[in-house]
């Protein structure tokens, strides 16, 4: 089961994916090479071991910098703005901050994915020449995608924060 | 309603005095960028912001009191309480910190006496107070993006963070004062340590303006000798027009007025063009220059001009071995042995005509390249111009052959499918710029739309005949036009790299590595410190722009090749045999 691991302040939620999984990367490197030890075995080749060995850490560099998410958070400051970001398993972290006169409300939207429905939390942006019209919507928390309950406890503190700010 | 101060990382620790900066208009907030000390005269401090006012076009005005104590001065306090009545304000605003502790106290006395403080039981009600610390270089240095242009937006609608951006880029004359100045104020702001600059910055900054005017010179020498009227004739035009080279010498000469112009950039798009052009031509002249080195040692070139003839030989040679192929049976399929015979002769002595040509040049192309060569020290740019012109003259009879094939090709189909029409009693109505069908009838009154029975019979053995004669125009229009296809693909291989080395942005990006905080997409904030009693603390950084965006801000706009028609309108004019030119140029207007 994926956890969800809230961390609350009045103005931050922090929400956390698993860590990667010592398993999974065991798992994958041994098959990997054994395919390449498998090439090698037919075509006597030491460059195929060399390039699986680059390849496997290569993909591994490219997968904790760039794919892995190892925690969101949100920060809320009333009458400032709205803080998304993201970091990686590398320490890289990628921020975006949404003034408060561009920010219209904070949602839970549901989507009908195959055969299971996800709720996800987003922003809604506006323009601020043109209050009624929404011009994008920013989904928060992509990669951790929390249930519901968590959704709802941040939204609840969303709303508290954004009425006070109005 | 929530109060914003920004306030600068470098005052965290200066000495008790006055705060200085400017109200935000239309937001609740202010932004302090710097602190008079004690002991000051207020009529001075008065008399240097109205100064400093006519100056930099910003409102500063004494927005309170800033009290740090230390031993030996526990009067302080009242005393700048009592400052709020020499500076009348609306509001007034009274921080104070104490050694050891982390958090601010802040206190907002509005005019009417009103006392505002920050607790955090007070909900409702109470106003809170929210510092936001920033670093005062960075933020002065950075630039938001997207960039608006000066004067188009009003200070209303413009964000609170481009407000604050701008405020502290336009203040750069307050921070000239610094500690070891002897003047009656002392202020603490980020040069107040002193300021620093490079002396070879300084000289380089008062040599340039001789030199660009030098330079400005040149180019209108340059200038006045193009406008010449021996090089506006048609004939010229024309074959300046189709040589890359001229494209490109054109092109940089207006990249130079830009550059060497006398005048400093104004807005910070003009300064980052200059910049990225002037950065990509020395790097332009540097890989140039490079590339002579490379050729000219162990005379390399004139190994390169002795294999010139002897390569355009072989290609000769290979094109009549695929002649004498052609007009045999090429792949199995069977040509009308008459036609075949005289494409065939008639292209063969054009191929024997080119390399009487080469032949009777060979004695200078050493000579010619040598000094050809030489051009690079222009430019890499150059040289891969004056390539890809060197590649078109000598394929130049592909060209030639294409244009026979594509044409009587082009002839063949077009009666083809006229006669076609004939067959199923059409006719292209020129008129109308439709097919109208066509009658047999013999009336009196559709004489002149109906089709005799002569015209019939003419029609049919000249389908006949075409038909007939179609594979063979078809397999040598497929030929040329592949070969033709090869070395378009070529030349288009460098147009493309000069494009590349021509409109990339290498000072944004070498600015982006190295001191990201100059391209700013927008902030982010820490939270520093959250106490009940104190105002909350957060840390403003500056986010950077990414490479990508980068890229696409700061592309410097060029004559970019690129394809004029898509995959399937390209198919299309191949198969009805149209002539192709597959490289535009953005510049042209006829299409």
């Amino acid at each position: 089961m994926r956890g969800c691991f809230l961390l609350l302040t009045p103005l931050e939620f922090t929400v956390t994916s698993p860590k990667l999984s010592l398993r999974k990367v065991m798992v994958y490197t041994c098959f990997v090479w054994l395919f390449a030890y498998a090439v090698f075995f037919f075509t006597e080749n030491t460059a195929v071991l060399s390039s699986a060995i680059i390849l496997t850490l290569a993909g591994m560099m490219i997968h904790i910098h760039f794919v892995k998410v190892d925690h969101e958070t949100l920060l809320i400051i009333g009458s400032l703005g709205v803080q998304l970001s993201s970091s990686y398993a590398s320490g890289r972290e990628s921020t975006i901050f949404i003034e408060m006169n561009k920010l219209k409300d904070i949602v839970i939207n549901e989507a009908v994915y195959m055969h299971s429905i996800i709720y996800y939390l987003c922003i809604l942006i506006k323009d601020p020449a043109d209050p009624e019209t929404v011009t994008s919507v920013v989904p928060l928390f992509q990669s951790s995608n929390p249930r519901l309950n968590c959704l709802v406890q941040v939204y609840r503190s969303c709303q508290e924060i954004l009425a006070q700010s109005r | 309603m929530v109060l914003k101060l920004f306030f600068p990382q470098c005052c965290n620790t200066a000495d008790s005095g006055l705060l200085v900066g400017r109200w935000i208009p239309g937001h609740n907030s202010a932004v302090v960028l710097a602190v008079i000390h004690y002991p000051f005269i207020p009529g001075q401090v008065k008399k240097y912001l109205s100064e400093l006012q006519s100056q930099t076009q910003v409102d500063l005005t004494v927005l309170g009191s800033w009290s740090m104590p230390k031993e030996g001065q526990e009067g302080m306090d009242s005393f700048l309480k009592d400052l709020s009545t020499i500076f009348p304000q609306k509001c007034w605003l009274q921080l104070s910190r104490e050694i050891g502790k982390r958090g601010f106290t802040c206190q907002v006395v509005q005019n009417n006496g009103r006392l505002l403080q920050d607790r955090e039981q007070k909900n409702g009600e109470g106003d809170k107070i929210i510092l936001i610390h920033y670093d005062q270089r960075k933020v002065m240095l950075s630039q938001l993006h997207p960039v608006q242009d000066v004067g188009q937006k009003s200070d209303v609608e413009a964000s609170e963070l481009r407000l604050v951006f701008q405020t502290v880029a336009q203040s750069q004359p307050l921070f000239f004062l610094d500690k070891y100045d002897d003047g009656p104020l002392k202020l603490s702001h980020w040069q107040s340590e002193g300021r620093e600059a490079s002396i070879i910055a300084e000289l380089l900054k008062q040599a340039s303006v001789p030199v660009c005017i030098f330079l400005t010179w040149l180019l209108s020498l340059w200038y006045w000798f193009c406008s010449f009227r021996i090089l506006h004739l048609p004939p010229v035009l024309f074959i300046s027009s189709k040589l890359s080279t001229c494209v490109q010498s054109v092109y940089r000469a207006v990249h130079f007025r830009t550059v060497f112009s006398p005048k400093k950039a104004g807005t910070h798009v003009e300064f980052m063009r200059k910049a990225n052009i002037f950065v990509s031509f020395l790097v332009d002249i540097a890989l140039g220059l490079l590339l002579i080195s490379w050729l000219y040692r162990e005379n390399r070139i004139s190994k390169l001009a002795d294999t010139l003839v002897p390569v355009a030989d072989r290609v000769a040679k290979e094109l009549q071995e695929l002649l004498e192929w052609l007009m045999g049976a090429p792949a199995g399929l069977k040509m009308n042995r008459a036609l075949d015979q005289v494409l065939g002769r008639f292209f063969l002595y054009h191929i024997h005509l080119w390399i009487s040509y080469i032949h009777l040049m060979s004695p200078f192309i050493e000579r010619i390249l040598w000094y050809v060569g030489l051009s690079a020290c222009l430019g890499l740019t150059f040289a891969l111009s004056v390539l890809s012109d060197i590649v078109a003259l000598l394929t130049f009879h592909i060209y030639c052959f294409y244009v026979y094939g594509a044409r009587l090709y082009c002839l063949t189909i077009y009666g083809l499918s006229s006669l076609w029409r004939l067959f199923r009693g059409k006719k292209w109505n020129v008129l109308r710029q439709r097919v109208d069908s066509c009658s047999y009838d013999l009336d009196q009154n559709t004489a002149d739309t109906a089709l005799f029975p002569l015209q019939l019979f003419i029609g049919t053995l000249l389908f006949t005949i075409l038909l007939f004669l179609l594979p063979t125009t078809a397999l040598y229009y497929l030929v040329f036009t592949l070969l033709r296809l090869v070395v378009v693909l070529f030349q288009g291989v460098i147009h493309l790299s000069v494009d590349f080395i021509n409109s990339f942005p290498l000072f944004a990006i070498g600015l982006r590595i190295c001191r990201p905080y100059r391209l700013a997409e927008g902030v982010k904030f820490n939270v520093l410190c959250q106490e009940p009693g104190t105002p909350l603390h957060l840390m403003m950084e500056i986010n950077p722009l990414k490479c990508s965006s980068v890229l696409q801000c700061y592309r410097t706009p060029t004559y970019s090749c690129y394809p004029k028609d898509s995959w399937a309108g390209l198919c299309k004019k191949l198969f009805v045999g149209e002539l192709i030119y597959p490289w535009k140029q953005k510049t042209d207007k006829t299409d």
